[in-house]
């Protein structure tokens, strides 16, 4: 790729920062250069970022119905999955999702839930409860 | 400190970082020679490991092994590497070196660094950066894949070192406790080339790298077909992602080893190594022509296949492979 060629589609995912990029220059040397985004990566990265807001929207919905806990809707909404999570607390990925059961969830003790807020990054207040509305 | 540190923008996080740790200790070497000396090159792809249910792809070597494979090759050049069990002792430990006028390289999860985009904040624990200085509780900080430098506040800083999970950084701090004059390129580039071309090549000893994990993926692909349609999106957009976002400098590091090719061309007069940096950066534009397709098919626009970019990968396959068979005996 020439240097000229390199695609500056100004991405809003990247927010003003720009990404370093090797291409040619027209003595042919290959070099480091700038570009502010291209769009084929927004366009995968929204894919990513729309699944992530599916399963969190989803676990929204069910933990309002009482049908799973808070916990898989913070879980999706801080960009995890039950592999992640249960990697980041230590355990069994079939105990955190025992975790997802509500009356269980309920019950758990506050060392139980400060882990579980620590590696997601939120306090827990929030970890328990469900914000006002989702998306 | 007894020099100002000097920031600059690179594609990599690893590759950056060493190249601005050693640059700082005096010794000049380039984003992608450090990338290529490392042997960083490579393709993998691992299906038992998931990464929000999808496979692990990587461009790369393994997290780490770029800093490591560097201490190996570069003859006289040691580093210092601290892992801590209490957060308390990791920030101690920081911060007493940076008191001593210390350039610190960390690890550290990108989740819980302020200064990322939120679009790009995902849960990748292995993000290196460098630490030159501390001013009250804002820790001033050079991370390469930035153009400018940044501060971070402690807390945060110390939630991303001690960040939990896969790659966990368990506050890894290293810094090197002795840096070479120079590089011995005669003995040490051709080392370093041939490791990456039998690693990659056609022949080589691990199946999931290289070229074969490429051919494996083409597979995959073909495959789609019977997919839900929004799975089989996410499973080409992921292999995108791996490619372009996360820091390689274009086509999956192939433009960068193309760039490190020609200086090691310069360095030993080689017009067989000149060759290849042309033919490496030629297959870095076949990579973006296929990142292309795939987000193409993503938006259903024009009328690009499965089998239209499986081939496409196949073509690319085919291509490292004859390139890194070239390469295989170079002396």
């Amino acid at each position: 790729m020439k240097i000229k060629d390199i695609p500056q589609d100004n991405a809003g995912s990247l927010d003003g920062e720009t990404k370093v990029i090797y291409a040619r220059s027209d003595a042919g040397r290959i070099e480091s250069s700038q570009t502010t985004g291209w769009e084929v990566e927004e366009i995968v990265l929204g894919l990513a970022l729309d699944e992530i807001r599916r399963l969190a929207r989803d676990a929204y919905q069910r933990a309002e119905a009482g049908e799973t806990s808070p916990l898989e809707f913070h879980m999706y909404n801080q960009r995890m999955d039950v592999a992640m999570l249960a990697q980041a607390v230590g355990r069994f990925q079939w105990l955190v999702k025992r975790d997802f059961v509500p009356r269980r969830f309920a019950g758990l003790s506050p060392q139980k839930l400060e882990r579980y807020a620590v590696v997601l990054g939120i306090d827990v207040t929030s970890l328990t409860g469900l914000p006002k509305q989702y998306d | 400190m007894t020099e100002p540190f000097e920031h600059r923008h690179a594609a990599h996080c690893e590759t950056g970082v060493m190249s601005a740790m050693l640059r700082y200790h005096g010794l000049t070497i380039s984003e992608p020679m450090a990338f290529g000396l490392a042997s960083g090159i490579t393709f993998a792809y691992i299906p038992l490991v998931k990464i929000n249910g999808l496979p692990l792809i990587a461009y790369r070597t393994p997290p780490r092994m770029i800093i490591r494979a560097l201490s190996r090759r570069i003859g006289g050049l040691k580093m210092v590497f601290e892992k801590f069990r209490r957060e308390a002792d990791g920030e101690r430990a920081l911060n007493r070196l940076l008191d001593d006028g210390k350039v610190v390289g960390l690890q550290a999860s990108v989740f819980f660094l302020p200064y990322f985009p939120p679009n790009m904040r995902f849960h990748f624990n292995a993000h290196n950066l460098l630490v030159y200085g501390r001013e009250e509780a804002q820790y001033q900080v050079s991370d390469p894949v930035f153009s400018h430098l940044v501060t971070v506040d402690g807390a945060s800083l110390s939630k991303a070192r001690f960040a939990k999970g896969a790659l966990a950084p368990k506050g890894l701090i290293y810094y090197p406790a002795k840096v070479p004059d120079e590089i011995d390129f005669d003995s040490v580039l051709p080392k370093s080339i041939r490791f990456s071309a039998k690693i990659n090549g056609a022949r080589s000893p691990v199946p999931i790298a290289g070229v074969k994990g490429i051919q494996r993926v083409a597979g995959q692909i073909r495959k789609l077909d019977k997919a839900q349609e929004r799975d089989a999106n996410l499973y080409l957009g992921h292999i995108v992602r791996m490619q372009e976002e996360i820091g390689t400098g274009g086509g999956g590091f192939r433009f960068m080893y193309a760039s490190f090719l020609q200086e090691a061309a310069e360095i030993l007069r080689s017009d067989l190594l000149a060759d290849a940096a042309e033919e490496m950066s030629e297959i870095g534009d076949e990579w973006r022509l296929f990142a292309l397709m795939c987000a193409r098919k993503s938006k259903a626009r024009y009328d690009d296949t499965f089998d239209g970019i499986a081939d496409q990968l196949e073509k690319i396959a085919g291509r490292e492979a004859s390139l890194f068979a070239r390469l295989h005996n170079y002396r």
